[in-house]
């Protein structure tokens, strides 16, 4: 931000698709992908006549993540249409809810900073249908449509205006997609469209008790450009204030390739959605059996994961948090814990080599090839110094080339380290005869000159030579 | 409650329903005349009421997860004024 | 006595007895469409020729000692606004023109499992909005009776071809009284079923919360044998009763004895037609001639009713109608240079007017600011008007009243004033409202020859105690036999 007299109040509406094989209204698979219009019948296209029927799981998932964020469960609520005309709503209406959500009144807890926490507020969740996808036609002109996503289950989580800054914005979506992932009923795959958000941005002076106008965006497929869409929003609402402008209350459609944000106006013009309730679904009443069934199918959450690696596994505050975060991640630390029992070790690998290169190649975790036995295997071959650290990073490195047996890849790699006291005290004797500069150097007391020559003699092994073993024979030479 | 020439062709808009100038005044008379009749709802003793939102009490209908597939798709399309590779073909909607 | 003059239970006699053949039936069914349709037009799509062919395949199978259920070969009459896989389903409405289902209404599917055979689809107000048929795009049928007058509506293509033996029976729709007003007018029977009884997937939406699919028939135990087929549970209609099934024509009893009626006097009053209002009198003194107790009550709710049938029905046609937009299927205007011009130019060429008036005052009443003053008051009116048929109920086993306040009307006469086309409803919209069944049965003439229609209303689920009210007054007065349309010009 430019301006820092200016505070940003943010809400945000999350849309996360469901994982229920079906759609909301009807028996159509809602698989990704697919040839146009093949995954439909005459339910997901509107023809005249048919009905819908709400799949039983787009309830229980809804009422999952619900429990999981702390909202209280509708014990009466029902679906309302919301109506607007567009080419990718084929009944001119969408299956939403209006007035009575499954859920309402829960909240978020995020980490700001240094392990502070703030509760986000949650205004409520509710069900609704997916709208179908146009397609510009290349060639003949016009737009085509493709209905294989209408109808496909979604959630929206509204929040309050509780978030600030910009790093909370990133730690909200980064636990709710995480607690959806952990509760299964999401996959919040972003680049499928099934984890999206809209964001609310107003700004105001610092100390202001009142809500700026705020401005609705639309369209960001990633957190970055939620990040850069709303850097630019509040800085250009900032802009018009400090010039003695007033801000417009509109819907904005964030453009990622010119990192800017374009009114959607003509979607706007005369937005009255005459929501009412669906006369052909019938209200939806949930027992508090079914509610508190539920509630115990819930499995472990994020939140109490972390507590249990501090306690359990020593592991700090920071690391749990990134390992929680995700759970296919926490998942394949627990189980390479659970067979070379060395928590930190993994942690450490997993959040840095790993890690590094899932961010490199634009990865999930859950796109890890290789599995936790792989892991644990390699790390207790560096305990047993059969491989040094240095070799373990080329070994994560194949191992997301081609993965299989730590053992086999160093066998075949030649990667065994050297720890034959005869071997490498020739490779002593070689690198201190070709360095006698840094001989000297460390006689005169600079320390530094040590770690130079264990170098040369890793790069004389190409990094094969167990590294304390080296270490110990330079020592005892120099003090000869 | 009087509706105006506005408010109607705010209605139609809504609609998306298209009139035509001479066709607006009738509509209005219309829907004005329909609006007078219908006030009389709100002289109706309804106090204490609860709304009644479908012509029966049923709730909690709902459906297994299980995938059916729609075996006849072509059937789908054949109706469509315009397609094109098995979608259909709308002007082109600037996004 | 000609075969098309027969009931389906007549038919089933004479088949049974091996008096007649299907292709015999449908072969008589083609020849009175061929002389009588010109003069009433009822039919939107008309199937005669392929209706012989599959009842020679039917009879085939009989002369082979095959075991056939006993409707297989019978013809039956569609409303177009029930879909029909691969036949022609319109609404009469130039929208869907050339539309063809790509499934069968659940109806439909319960039809063909029986072995009927479906001789036509018929014509009806475009999209159901209509007292009189006069607002199908396509034609206007005629009342037999009178073939200046009017059918009644919506279902008066149905009405009018039973009416005419043009089909044997036939199905209609009833979002406001289109099933019971046009066979009062016709001088048929006609019952709009409990809502949820009967399904209502693949009858094209006019208001989801009131409509309800029915038959229309020559007499009380064919109603009921058709009740038979189309009731029962539907998983695709989440509105449908899941309860046991029920044999209708049990109900088919000559037994009014200890039954408890009331005649609420507000359907009486002001606005009725005299001679209708003496044929229900008659009616009445009949019931208790054959041992039922009359009572006079009061359910002063007409109006109000009224007023709330066309808010909710409107309300949710406006959101229903919203699909027809050319995009997959239906009117597509060929005058638009962008997406709007198609939306637009396209629902405006392709709805008639009134269905246009009806999107207009539902879009109103539930845009902002008018929701509360009209639809969310409606639906408190709803509720008001369940309270006090339960209350009624609670005293009578069914209500009597007049199907309509005037026999059918000359044609041309109402079609230019929307409002009192909407009055013509006033006696049949609150069974709507409340879900109830009611059914319409003949129960005289006028001095111009026109039937009169009598309606029975009873609570939830009592088909059985009104087709054995109907059926025992119907032996009594034998209207089939003193009264036959007469196709006057």
């Amino acid at each position: 931000m430019k301006n820092n007299d200016y505070e940003i109040v943010m809400g945000l509406e999350v849309h996360a698709e469901l994982s229920t094989k079906t759609k909301i209204f009807c028996s159509c698979p809602t698989e990704f992908g697919g040839e146009p219009n093949t995954h439909t019948c005459p339910i997901c296209m509107a023809m005249p006549g048919t009905l819908p029927v709400l799949n039983e799981k787009v309830v229980e998932y809804a009422v999952k993540a619900g429990l999981a964020t702390n909202c209280e469960i509708a014990r009466d609520s029902k679906n309302d249409r919301k109506n607007y005309f567009y080419p990718d709503l084929p009944k001119s209406y969408q299956i939403s809810q209006f007035d009575k959500p499954l859920c309402e009144h829960g909240y978020i807890e995020i980490e700001t900073g240094e392990g502070e926490k703030k509760k986000i507020r949650l205004t409520r969740i509710h069900i609704e249908e997916d709208a179908g996808k146009l397609n510009h036609n290349e060639f003949g002109g016009g737009s085509l449509v493709d209905l294989n996503r209408a109808g496909v289950p979604l959630i929206e989580i509204v929040s309050e205006p509780d978030l600030r800054t910009t790093e909370e914005v990133d730690a909200y979506l980064k636990k709710l997609k995480s607690i959806l992932e952990y509760i299964e009923v999401s996959d919040c795959k972003m680049q499928e469209g099934s984890f999206r958000a809209d964001v609310n941005v107003s700004v105001r002076k610092k100390g202001e008790e009142k809500y700026g106008t705020r401005t609705e965006m639309k369209n960001m497929n990633s957190f970055r450009s939620i990040i850069r869409a709303i850097e630019y929003e509040a800085d250009r609402q900032i802009d018009i204030l400090e010039e003695g402008g007033t801000i417009e209350q509109e819907t904005l459609r964030w453009d990622d390739v010119s990192g800017k944000t374009f009114s959607m106006r003509d979607k706007e013009d005369a937005q009255d959605y005459r929501y009412f309730p669906d006369p052909d679904l019938v209200a939806i009443r949930l027992s508090e059996e079914y509610i508190q069934a539920m509630k115990e199918s819930l499995p472990e959450l994020p939140e109490s994961r972390k507590q249990r690696y501090i306690e359990e596994y020593g592991l700090s505050q920071k690391d749990s948090n990134l390992l929680t975060a995700s759970k296919y991640l926490s998942n394949l630390f627990e189980e390479a814990e659970a067979i070379c029992k060395s928590p930190k070790a993994v942690a450490n690998w997993l959040l840095s080599d790993v890690s590094r290169i899932l961010n490199e190649k634009e990865l999930e975790p859950d796109a890890i090839p290789f599995t936790a036995e792989q892991l644990a295997k390699m790390i207790q071959l560096i305990e047993k110094g059969t491989i040094s650290s240095a070799i373990g990073k080329k070994v994560i490195t194949e191992l997301f080339e081609n993965p299989k047996d730590p053992e086999e890849i160093i066998k075949e790699k030649g990667w065994i380290q050297i720890s034959d006291e005869g071997a490498i005290g020739e490779v002593v004797k070689k690198v201190l005869e070709a360095n006698p500069q840094s001989i000297a150097d460390y006689k005169a007391g600079k320390d530094k000159a040590l770690g130079f020559l264990v170098g040369q003699a890793m790069k004389e092994t190409k990094g094969k030579a167990n590294p304390q073993m080296l270490n110990k024979m330079f020592l005892e030479e120099l003090k000869k | 409650m009087k509706v105006s020439r506005e408010e109607l062709l705010h209605i139609a808009k809504l609609a998306d329903l298209d009139l035509k100038e001479e066709e607006i005044d009738t509509y209005l008379n219309n829907l004005q005349d329909i609006l007078n009749f219908a006030n009389i709802v709100n002289e109706a003793p309804v106090q204490g009421l609860g709304e009644t939102f479908g012509a029966n009490d049923n709730c909690n209908v709902f459906r297994k997860d299980e995938v059916k597939v729609f075996e006849d798709n072509a059937s789908l399309l054949s109706n469509a004024p315009e397609s094109e590779r098995n979608m259909f073909k709308i002007p082109k909607v600037i996004q | 006595m000609e075969i098309t003059e027969l009931t389906v239970h007549e038919l089933q006699d004479k088949l049974k007895k091996k008096e007649i053949t299907l292709p015999e039936i449908t072969k008589a069914y083609a020849k009175r469409i061929e002389e009588k349709e010109k003069d009433v037009q009822a039919f939107l799509t008309i199937l005669a020729e392929d209706a012989e062919k599959q009842s020679t395949e039917i009879q085939q199978k009989v002369d082979k000692g095959e075991e056939i259920g006993s409707l297989a070969g019978i013809p039956i009459g569609i409303k177009d606004n029930i879909c029909t896989k691969g036949i022609k389903t319109t609404c009469a409405s130039k929208m869907l023109e050339n539309f063809v289902s790509p499934y069968d209404a659940t109806v439909m599917e319960k039809i063909k499992a029986e072995g009927m055979i479906t001789l036509g689809k018929l014509n009806m107000d475009e999209f159901a909005m209509g007292a009189s048929t006069e607002y199908s795009a396509f034609q206007k049928t005629r009342n037999p009776w009178n073939l200046n007058a009017v059918p009644g509506g919506s279902s008066g293509g149905s009405a009018a071809a039973v009416a005419a033996d043009l089909v044997p029976w036939a199905l209609g729709s009833d979002t406001g009284g289109s099933i019971r007003q046009p066979a009062s007018f016709c001088g048929v029977v006609g019952l709009k079923p409990t809502y949820g009884l009967v399904s209502r997937y693949g009858l094209v939406a006019f208001a989801s919360s009131l409509d309800q699919i029915g038959p229309i028939t020559k007499d009380v135990e064919d109603c009921a044998m058709l009740l038979n087929v189309i009731t029962g549970h539907d998983e695709k209609d989440t509105t449908s009763e899941n309860r046991e099934k029920v044999d209708y024509t049990k109900a088919i009893r000559n037994d009014v004895k200890g039954m408890r009626i009331g005649i609420p006097k507000e359907y009486f009053g002001e606005g009725i037609d005299k001679e209708v209002k003496e044929a229900l009198e008659k009616a009445i003194q009949t019931y208790q001639e054959l041992g039922a107790t009359v009572e006079e009550c009061s359910l002063d709710i007409a109006n109000y009713a009224l007023a709330t049938y066309y808010i909710i029905a409107c309300a949710e046609a406006s959101s229903n109608l919203g699909r027809f937009d050319g995009i997959r299927y239906g009117y597509r205007t060929p005058n638009y240079n962008n997406l709007k011009e198609l939306y637009r130019h396209s629902r405006s060429e392709g709805f008639g007017a009134e269905v246009k008036r009806r999107i207009i005052l539902g879009t109103y009443v539930l845009s902002s600011g008018y929701y509360d003053a009209y639809y969310k008051k409606a639906q408190q009116v709803r509720t008001l008007v369940k309270k006090e048929f339960e209350e009624a109920f609670q005293k009578y086993d069914f209500l009597l009243t007049p199907t309509a306040p005037n026999v059918a009307f000359e044609i041309g006469t109402k079609s230019n004033n929307p409002l009192e086309m909407y009055l013509a409803d006033i006696c049949t919209v609150s069974v709507n409202i409340a879900g109830l069944p009611g059914i319409s049965i003949p129960c005289g003439v006028n001095s111009k020859q026109m039937p009169i229609g009598m309606q029975l209303i009873g609570p939830k689920f009592s088909e059985e105690t009104l087709l054995q009210a109907a059926y025992t007054f119907e032996q009594k007065i034998e209207f089939r036999k003193k009264y036959r349309p007469e196709f006057k010009k």
